[in-house]
């Protein structure tokens, strides 16, 4: 018996499924089963994680519902790794936020940025917060560029630290041996297998999401979120190199690096968050964790907004909409930041760790 | 639905979705009739999960050649020479082609999965398993413009002179239906679901069988075709038989109640007595004789006995075994005689003769001096906890089907080819399969049946 009646259920199905193995082409989760004969709560996050829900074995599977053996495999693992981020989470104290995810996120994004907007308008003149500001600078004139950096650097680390150590129990609690270091091979195959997805395609024949036919898109939408995201972070990051290396302060004009990949990110962000959120409300409601609705929209939305508000920021940083769209836009980036760690942002921390996991099980068998 | 098509498909496997896919790439229009609901859909091809095939090279999922020639010979001795020779290697040759045409219809192969390393180069495993051939199939039907009723239950054939003019179709709400077509394939299976009928030749022990397809498969259309003139084939006793799960559900516990431990242990009867050599050969060559097997046992029961040494030996299984600490405990637990089976168990160990055990070659660990010998993998069942597994006969499929010839076509009981009735998979088995079992045949028959069936019915329909 396990922890939780979800790993129980869990333990059940790999059971079924060891006996069956009709799915081991399709993903990357039915080899790691058939490593095993016996299921730890440890082993079943880890296969938990590794499950891109791409939704091909409960439409292969002549055990699924109806069925008898009731075999969903898709759901209980989507369930199971939900309760892995709790089970997870650091400091343990704030594991219960998964429990309530949408409703922390949204009071969190709007608190954010209500505090940048009070914070603007209570420490600038009002001429300033609805001013026109145009040339180098004109940014920190809202808000001082070290002043933004503290805060948002802060914030990141702090992301960091909590992503670091909950990982760092994900990886001891699912790596045997115990102790078991990553290595540079596996780490890439990681990085591959993640950059293309490999394993949300259905074996080959695509993913399922709202019937039995092998139509999602979901593969698209988040190629789109997940590379705009990247370049995203690039673009902020060269505009903090530009900023300390070479003195040059933003806005930077549209052709700038900043500013180029700044906006081929923020488009990825605004198309591909409506992709998944039109995916998972059309989600056939047996593959879907219904319980966590709101925390999987809760980060699609923080992603939209931030991408939509950086949008409209660049588009209308020479007008008096420019402070307000700022303080928006860095409301909602920095609750992204903070809850970062308590949110669905970690499925790819951890989904990451369980594909270098079993980069290196492939390798060495062990 | 319209009331009128060139080719009616009765069945919803792998054998009537390759008749309807080939007629309808022949140019005629089909209509399919599963008489199980969409979740049930396909009979035993959901359970499936590979094809046996000729190839004169490796592929890309094959490791090497199987040439029409040794598939021959793996088939008559499976058979013991019981197959219509001319029809057995006009599958065969076929089957070669099956392999790219299955492909162009959507069903994609995989490697051999873990633990069926001896079928890598003579079997071509689907990837996901049969029902997600079965799935590609029926979406590559419907793209062609194929219809497709569920829960469509034929009431009757209306067949005249050998020849079919229409079926009358039972339906829940709106009552009975008569559809015409230009040409018949019956692709229904076989009867195995059908205990009733399984009684009239096996008498009271039917009902211990376990039917590890789906209740649907009740042999409704085979029936209506014999009883209106179509030649029979087959010996009905024969069928698709092996050990499974006593605790598995009496229906559609699928492939996954099966046990690959006959032969790292004993096997014994509720007598606690062994019946049969558990060690004769490789246990893919011989899993399919052990549901016959106990299906002649009293009760139709036996037990599956091995050892803790044996236990990460073979897959690992739905159920798990049942344990006991010394071999009396564990009698008492199986409801066998503790004394009967101390005294088997110690004799079977006695005869044990030392040997380099692998089991996956013949290998010179023998018994000497009991009855029946174990004449391969014997090794003594000593090291505690003693386990077992209760298994009882489960019958995949039935052989008794209608006769046919090279062209699917069904022969009268006069021998005469009838104009537009065809015949394909389970149903027509028997034509090949006199008795005896080659891992995934049943599927090579159904395609390559079906792909004819379909293309002769929807020829005859055109013309």
């Amino acid at each position: 018996m396990h922890g939780t009646r979800i790993l129980d259920e869990a333990d059940r199905l790999m059971t079924v499924c060891n006996s069956c193995r009709y799915c081991e082409g399709l993903c990357a989760v039915f080899p790691a089963m058939e490593m095993r004969r016996a299921f730890s709560d440890g082993d079943l996050n880890y296969l938990a994680n590794l499950c891109h829900s791409c939704g091909a074995c409960y439409v292969d599977c002549q055990f699924s519902p109806p069925h008898e053996f009731n075999v969903n495999v898709p759901q209980t693992l989507a369930i199971a790794r939900a309760e892995s981020y709790a089970a997870y989470a650091w400091p343990r104290a704030l594991s219960g936020v998964f429990a309530r995810n949408g409703l922390v996120i949204s009071v969190v994004a709007a608190l954010s940025m209500a505090a940048f907007i009070l914070g603007f308008a209570a420490l600038n003149d009002r001429s300033v917060l609805l001013g026109v500001h145009t040339g180098p600078g004109a940014f920190y004139k809202l808000m001082p560029h070290n002043t933004m950096a503290a805060l948002f650097g802060a914030a990141f680390l702090y992301a960091i630290l909590a992503l670091v150590m909950s990982v760092r129990t994900f990886w001891r609690d699912i790596g045997t041996p115990i102790g078991g270091r990553a290595d540079g091979s596996s780490i890439f195959q990681a990085i591959r297998d993640a950059g293309e997805l490999r394993y949300l395609h259905g074996g080959g024949v695509g993913c399922y999401n709202e019937d039995d036919k092998p139509t999602d898109r979901r593969k698209l939408y988040h190629h789109l979120t997940f590379y705009g995201f990247l370049l995203c972070f690039a673009a902020t990051s060269v505009a903090t190199l530009y900023h300390y290396l070479l003195g040059r302060e933003a806005p930077y004009p549209w052709w700038d690096l900043p500013v180029v990949l700044g906006t081929l990110g923020g488009i990825g962000l605004v198309i591909g968050p409506i992709g998944l959120f039109i995916a998972k409300s059309r989600r056939a409601s047996e593959l879907l964790d219904e319980k966590r609705y709101g925390m999987d929209v809760g980060f699609i939305a923080m992603l939209f907004l931030t991408g939509l508000t950086g949008m409209l920021l660049l588009l209308l940083r020479e007008t008096a909409a420019m402070g307000p769209l700022l303080a928006l836009h860095l409301g909602a980036v920095f609750a992204l930041f903070i809850t970062m760690p308590y949110g669905k942002f970690v499925h790819g921390i951890y989904r990451f760790a369980a594909l270098v996991r079993y980069a290196q099980e492939r390798k060495t068998g062990a | 639905m319209s009331s009128k098509y060139d080719v009616l498909v009765i069945g919803g496997g792998n054998a009537a979705l390759c008749a309807a896919i080939s007629a309808r790439r022949g140019g005629a229009s089909v209509l399919v009739l599963e008489g199980a609901p969409k979740f049930y859909r396909g009979g035993n091809t959901r359970h499936t999960r590979n094809m046996r095939c000729a190839h004169d090279a490796a592929t890309e999922i094959l490791t090497g050649p199987y040439t029409e020639q040794e598939f021959w010979e793996d088939l008559l001795r499976v058979t013991g020479g019981q197959t219509d020779e001319v029809l057995a290697r006009h599958m065969i040759r076929e089957s070669k082609d099956i392999l790219n045409w299955i492909v162009e219809q959507g069903v994609r192969w995989q490697p051999s999965l873990g633990g069926t390393l001896s079928l890598g180069r003579t079997n071509s495993f689907f990837l996901g398993g049969g029902r997600a051939m079965l799935n590609a199939l029926y979406l590559t039907a419907e793209r062609l413009g194929v219809d497709i009723e569920y829960d469509a239950e034929v009431a009757d054939l209306v067949i005249e002179d050998g020849m079919f003019l229409a079926a009358r179709l039972k339906r829940p709400i709106k009552g009975e239906i008569e559809i015409r077509a230009t040409s018949l394939v019956a692709a229904a299976g076989g009867f195995e679901a059908n205990i009733e009928w399984l009684k009239q030749y096996w008498g009271e022990a039917a009902d211990n069988f376990l039917i590890r397809g789906t209740p649907y498969n009740r042999g409704s259309i085979l029936k209506m075709l014999l009883d209106k003139g179509v030649q029979e084939v087959g010996d009905p006793t024969q069928c698709h038989a092996v050990a499974i799960d006593a605790r598995a559900p009496k229906f559609d516990g699928g492939i996954i109640t099966r046990h690959d431990s006959v032969v790292f242990g004993i096997v014994v009867n509720k007598n606690s007595q062994r019946f049969y050599d558990e060690g004769e050969d490789i246990w893919p060559k011989r899993y399919a004789i052990w549901g016959r097997l106990v299906a002649a046992q009293p009760d139709q029961i036996a037990y599956i006995i091995f050892d803790s040494t044996v236990v990460t030996s073979f897959m690992p299984t739905l159920f798990p075994p049942i344990a006991g600490q010394t071999i009396a405990e564990l009698a008492g637990k199986l409801g066998l005689d503790p004394a009967a089976l101390e005294k088997t168990i110690t004799e079977f160990n006695a005869a044990v003769r030392p040997g380099t055990f692998d089991h996956t070659i013949l290998d010179d660990c023998v018994t000497e001096g009991i009855t029946p010998p174990k004449t391969h993998w014997a090794r003594k069942i000593e090291t505690p906890p003693y386990l077992a597994y209760p298994v009882r006969p489960g019958i995949t499929f039935t052989y008794l089907g209608t006769r046919v010839n090279k062209e699917s076509r069904i022969l009268m009981a006069d021998g005469k080819p009838s104009a537009n009735m065809f015949a394909a998979g389970e149903i027509m088995a028997g034509n090949v399969l006199g008795k005896g079992y080659a891992a995934g045949i049943g599927m090579t028959i159904g395609s390559v049946f079906g792909r004819i069936a379909g293309r002769e019915a929807a020829r005859y329909a055109k013309n």
